[in-house]
């Protein structure tokens, strides 16, 4: 090595280090402010505690005593178990039918004709409206909280597959048609592949749907989950089980969507999924 | 390799919405020929190109190597200025392969056919990286490139470096002047840039200011390759088509609200 490139090597590996330094910093403050926000929260709840009853709104000590509780007895574990599975499969059945569903809607024309009344008509009309009717139908057991989480998932998954079909550039298109493909081909190697980002968005926002949609659905009719726990909390006075629940189902969005977007960047990266 | 037809326009008139864009245009390219479009932005000259590559329909006829064109096909590859029609979730080789998988070229065959082609544009060494990595001059190598895996008889290129950097146009323009000898293709180029024109074009044509842009005048170009823009009769050549533009860019402004003191 001459000493010319050492020289820029060495300066090069400063300036990097500096960088890091940087942005080690950089990552520190943007932790600490977390972390100061979330100190802050508790200190106010803890503060507003002490000028009501517990029943009214339990001190965030009380809330870790009920969340011990519920943890020991099991109440919470098969809780969540059972929330989390009635929002996985849901969810996955509505990506499972709204990305092919919005991609022959936004390719085909007559295909978006067919089942445009009906995506325009019931986007409007909530999952909680149904809460009845799928107890009704379907009974009081699984399927009827499925089919709530795969009723709220499929028309946004639906719908913002549409709008990246719609979206593909016109000039993309003309160039997979000059070099051979025919409108199928195009389908399955040009459409489907540009359209992926906006799968992914659909699917995330679909996901914190379902987290609204599970709560009003167990609330009605289930023995277990996270909605019935706070339901039930009710029955025994005892607001800090109310506060698990909210608390638990809180953090669960926030795993799921995380995992959501950390498997979607890794695994969908040259779709150009930036999330 | 491959072998240039020839393209054909006979009383060709396209118009988009109710708009005519081209009107009534005259002109036979030989194959083997190549054939640069060129005109101030907006004349109609993409869209005399977009005829010939069949994306919009054209009235009058449309005759490549003969037969008339009913949209688009293998035989004519465009090369566009955006390079958003590369596959940025395609490698590059895989981008190459695409027309040849279409094809049903076989896996090795077409691997082989994509390698030769990247090589032909100095890219071979990026076969594995995705579009969004490379340098915009790069892209619009793999773009001619991913259009030779077709070998097509004719090619079409849309102010392909329009994007450009002067620098990275200059060596493209050479790039381009070499693979025509090397396949033979006909090409049919567009640009609003004189000097690249006379660089590659053995004729030149001007188009009048749209709407129904026609043919202005067409200039043949007898000066050996590489071309030198500062040879002499590169130099009048410059002068006499900057003045053939000129004067259309002129009735565009007036017809836009300009006077004719502010144009002058």
């Amino acid at each position: 090595m001459s000493v010319g490139e050492s020289l820029a090597a060495r300066v090069s590996n400063r300036t990097k280090g500096a960088r890091q330094f940087l942005f080690d910093r950089h990552r520190a403050v943007s932790i600490l402010c977390t972390l100061v926000s979330i100190v802050a929260g508790l200190a106010a709840w803890q503060l507003a505690s002490l000028r009501v009853p517990p029943l009214f709104l339990p001190s965030p000590l009380d809330t870790w005593q009920g969340f011990l509780e519920l943890l020991d007895d099991g109440t919470l574990g098969t809780s969540i178990l059972a929330s989390s599975a009635r929002i996985l499969v849901g969810w996955g059945l509505g990506v499972a039918v709204g990305v092919p569903l919005g991609i022959f809607m936004g390719y085909f024309r007559w295909v978006r004709r067919l089942f445009d009344p009906y995506i325009e008509f019931f986007r409007f009309i909530p999952p909680i409206a149904f809460v009845t009717l799928a107890v009704i139908w379907l009974g009081p057991g699984e399927a009827s909280k499925v089919a709530l989480i795969f009723y709220t998932t499929v028309f946004i998954v639906t719908l913002n597959t549409i709008a990246g079909t719609v979206s593909v550039p016109e000039l993309r298109l003309r160039a997979a048609a000059s070099l051979g493909a025919g409108p199928l081909t195009t389908l399955r190697t040009v459409i489907v592949p540009s359209t992926v980002p906006y799968m992914v968005t659909g699917a995330r926002l679909a996901m914190g749907n379902s987290f609204l949609t599970i709560v009003s659905a167990e609330i009605v009719a289930a023995q277990e989950g996270l909605g019935a726990l706070i339901w039930n909390a009710r029955n025994y006075s005892r607001t800090e089980w109310v506060f698990v629940g909210i608390i638990t189902l809180g953090l669960l969005g926030f795993v799921f969507d995380r995992i959501l977007r950390i498997a979607a960047r890794t695994l969908l990266k040259r779709y150009g999924v930036a999330i | 390799m491959t072998v240039g037809v020839s393209v054909e326009l006979e009383g060709t008139s396209v118009t988009l919405q109710g708009h005519a864009i081209v009107s009534d245009v005259n002109l036979a390219i030989a194959p083997g020929e190549f054939v640069c479009l060129l005109g101030p932005s907006g004349c109609g000259k993409s869209t005399l190109l977009n005829a010939i590559a069949g994306f919009v329909p054209a009235s009058g006829r449309v005759l490549v190597g003969g037969r008339p064109i009913t949209g688009p096909g293998i035989d004519r590859g465009v090369v566009f200025q955006s390079a958003e029609v590369l596959f940025p979730w395609l490698t590059v080789k895989q981008n190459v392969e695409y027309g040849p998988s279409i094809r049903g070229v076989g896996r090795r065959e077409r691997e082989e056919l994509a390698l030769g082609f990247l090589r032909l544009v100095g890219l071979a060494h990026a076969a594995d990286k995705y579009p969004p990595e490379l340098s915009g001059g790069m892209r619009q190598r793999v773009q001619i490139a991913r259009v030779l895996a077709n070998e097509p008889s004719v090619i079409l290129m849309d102010e392909p470096f329009g994007a450009l950097d002067a620098q990275t146009r200059e060596v493209l323009q050479r790039e381009v002047a070499r693979i025509w000898r090397a396949t033979g293709a006909t090409i049919v180029f567009v640009t609003h840039d004189i000097g690249e024109a006379i660089i590659l074009g053995n004729r030149i044509v001007t188009m009048t200011a749209g709407p129904a842009a026609r043919i202005k005048t067409i200039a043949s170009v007898d000066l050996p390759y590489p071309r030198d823009l500062t040879d002499p009769a590169a130099v009048r050549l410059q002068r006499r088509l900057r003045d053939d533009i000129g004067a259309e860019v002129t009735r565009t402004l007036i017809a836009q609200g300009m006077t004719t003191e502010q144009v002058a």
